[in-house]
């Protein structure tokens, strides 16, 4: 039933396209998802490709359905997904909180479109950033990664598996709808070129296993249901055997260790992108699709002498707030542009800890910024 | 002191069950202990692998069994347990997959993953424990509470009609669909054993006492009163018409084994395309 499903080559692919790409090659087998726009693409790929490789493709009734759906197969073994984007987005977020407390890998595609609610369908935004660190109830701790273009969103589909993988925990593509709908060259390396992060396997034996009992590195390893480890897991304040205790300590020692097996291990999860930062007095700093459009305002503004950088964000989250804070030693201001009402430059006002100044430049979603608007605001920080 | 006879005492279920958490949470006369004692017995008695079983439940006092068996268990969100054994059932076909839910759970909040699950027969055993009110809340109106009767949420009696679930788990397209009581110990475990050998979607609701929240509510105080009223106002009627079969708050209870018919499921067996 599996055949060679080394695609490598160059393809005209659009964002939607590239990421179901890089899904198939890395090694997802498993997606549930509803229809919505401007991620359904991404499901019709999948449809066809996962039967090709041996996977299963499975349109479920609702967005709640495919969240569970895709903990349920991870927990079956099988490297899992979904797809969607903002209301989709907002109705996976309680089973995005029971993947983190289960400490479940899986990948959410989120391929922002302009809202609130229904919002503009067919048109781009950047609004779901902060839902996408806070929106489920309670304390955690997740990675989002945010690609500026197809090709990235290919190798970032990747690594969001690899990250799931290595730390147990449900990884968000935040891309857009302008990245998820542009079509551009990709290049898909031949799979002997790609690097995949396996699931950490228990050490022990099936009597003496722990669902929940950590490694050095604060990720547990997980058993597949069906290896006769009979393990249990709940939603529920757990222990390391996976037993609910109701107590202020148990809730401590677990969701402590849930935040820091990310926060911890940030540094190694983190990545960024910096231009012409070296001798800058200004720097950019933005993500997807605003980034793209952000460097031809820097551009153009150091055509006019103004020492202006960039910070492209490649992880959001974790946020990397010792990069921006080093920067802002040394800046006079960073220029935040951003499809939205000011969310990313919240965390970057945060980092720069009042040594450099922050400038929002927020717009509400359907197209993206004007080049000329992040100018006029770069102008505004150096002056 | 002699104790050794006392120490080597064994629940007889023990291999099923994590006895280490004993003694459960349920209140006393509830019928969730019976219910989860007939399961695991056909369990033993159909010698399903119990290392390629997985329980799920979800929230609520039924959703607590899935803590209490050892085996591969899951107690996922409220309503959901469907579409997690879903995405658990098509990554490992091999698995013997058994959803245990509350009436709340599996036909409120879960309602529109109950009646997908149906429609697209997944190979699973369903098991509905209702017991017409929510119990782990406190004793609130639910989607299955009779008309008339009178909960934390509706003192003045329900205005509301319930669901028929068997009817609804029919017209959805389950392959197998049977109603017990509590009290039915024997038809229970049989129809558990039926559901559990049936490929497919297998429905089963258990009527079951709740004498803390629905039962002292509603001149049934105690789980005897509730289990006597089982026993004095149930029918067997194998077969009946589905329609027919609404529960009400002092009528009979029709109960039996309603649907077992032979159909296509999903995911397929391996290497096959017409689901036979």
């Amino acid at each position: 039933m599996t055949k060679n499903h080394d695609n490598s080559g160059e393809y005209f692919y659009s964002g939607d396209e590239a990421c179901a790409a890089g899904a198939i090659a890395a090694g997802c087998r498993f997606f549930a998802g509803y229809p919505i726009t401007p991620a359904t693409e991404i499901a019709e790929t999948m449809s066809e490709r996962l039967p090709e490789v041996g996977g299963t493709y499975m349109q479920m009734e609702d967005e709640i359905a495919s969240m569970a759906a895709v903990l349920g197969a991870s927990w079956g073994g099988v490297k899992s997904m979904t797809a969607t984007s903002g209301p989709g987005f907002s109705l996976m977020m309680e089973n995005i909180g029971l993947g983190a407390m289960l400490e479940t890998p899986c990948v959410v595609v989120d391929m922002q479109r302009a809202g609130p609610s229904t919002g503009l369908p067919t048109l781009t935004g950047q609004g779901d950033m902060m839902q996408a660190k806070w929106g489920s109830h309670g304390p955690y701790s997740i990675i989002a990664l945010s690609p500026a273009s197809p090709q990235e969103l290919f190798d970032l589909t990747i690594k969001a598996f690899n990250l799931a993988e290595q730390y147990r925990v449900p990884v968000l593509v935040m891309s857009e709808e302008a990245i998820g709908h542009i079509y551009e060259k990709v290049t898909v390396p031949p799979e002997s070129k790609i690097t995949l992060t396996q699931r950490r396997k228990p050490k022990v034996s099936q009597k003496e296993y722990l669902p929940y009992a950590p490694d050095a590195d604060l990720v547990p390893p997980m058993a597949v249901t069906g290896d006769g480890y009979r393990f249990h897991v709940t939603g529920l304040t757990h222990d390391e055997r996976g037993y609910p205790v109701m107590t202020a300590e148990a809730q401590h020692k677990l969701v402590r260790r849930l935040v820091d097996k990310i926060e911890n291990n940030r540094k190694d999860i983190y990545s960024f992108e910096e231009t012409f930062t070296k001798d800058a007095d200004v720097v950019v700093c933005s993500y997807g699709i605003s980034a793209r459009v952000a460097s031809i305002a820097v551009q153009q503004a150091r055509e006019i002498g103004i020492k202006v950088g960039i910070l492209r964000l490649i992880t959001v989250w974790p946020f990397p707030s010792e990069k921006v804070k080093q920067l802002a030693l040394n800046v006079r201001a960073f220029v935040v542009p951003e499809i939205n009402q000011g969310q990313i430059a919240l965390e970057v006002e945060r980092a720069a800890g009042g040594y450099a100044k922050t400038i929002l430049v927020p717009h509400m979603g359907g197209t993206v910024h004007n080049p000329e608007v992040i100018l006029e605001a770069i102008k505004q920080a150096a002056r | 002191m002699n104790t050794t006879s006392t120490e080597t005492l064994k629940h007889p279920l023990e291999e099923y069950l994590r006895v280490d958490r004993l003694p459960h949470i349920w209140c006393p006369g509830c019928g969730l202990g019976m219910i989860l004692g007939a399961l695991l017995r056909s369990i033993e008695k159909n010698k399903l692998d119990i290392d390629k079983t997985a329980l799920i439940s979800g929230i609520g006092c039924t959703g607590r069994a899935a803590g209490y068996v050892k085996m591969d268990s899951f107690h996922v969100t409220h309503g959901r347990p469907l579409p997690f054994a879903t995405g658990l059932k098509v990554a490992k076909p091999d698995l013997k997959i058994i959803v245990l839910n509350g009436d709340g759970d599996l036909a409120a909040i879960g309602g529109n993953h109950f009646i997908h699950a149906a429609r697209r027969n997944v190979d699973m055993t369903v098991v509905c424990v209702n017991n017409f009110i929510y119990g782990m809340t406190g004793g609130q109106l639910g989607p299955t509470t009779p008309t008339k009767a009178q909960t934390t949420t509706s003192r003045q009696g329900n205005a509301e009609h319930p669901f028929n679930l068997p009817f609804l788990a029919g017209a959805c397209g389950a392959v197998y669909v049977a109603r017990w009581t509590a009290s039915h110990v024997r038809q229970m475990e049989r129809a558990f054993s039926e559901a559990l050998n049936k490929k497919g979607f297998s429905f089963v609701e258990i009527i079951s006492p709740c004498p803390t929240y629905y039962g002292r509510m509603n001149e049934q105080a105690t789980g005897l009163d509730q289990m006597r009223y089982y026993s004095y106002h149930s029918t067997v009627k194998h077969g009946a018409n589905l329609a027919d079969i609404d529960i009400t708050a002092d009528g009979q209870i029709i109960v039996g084994k309603f649907i077992d018919i032979e159909k296509p499921y999903f995911p397929l067996p391996q290497g096959e395309t017409d689901g036979k």
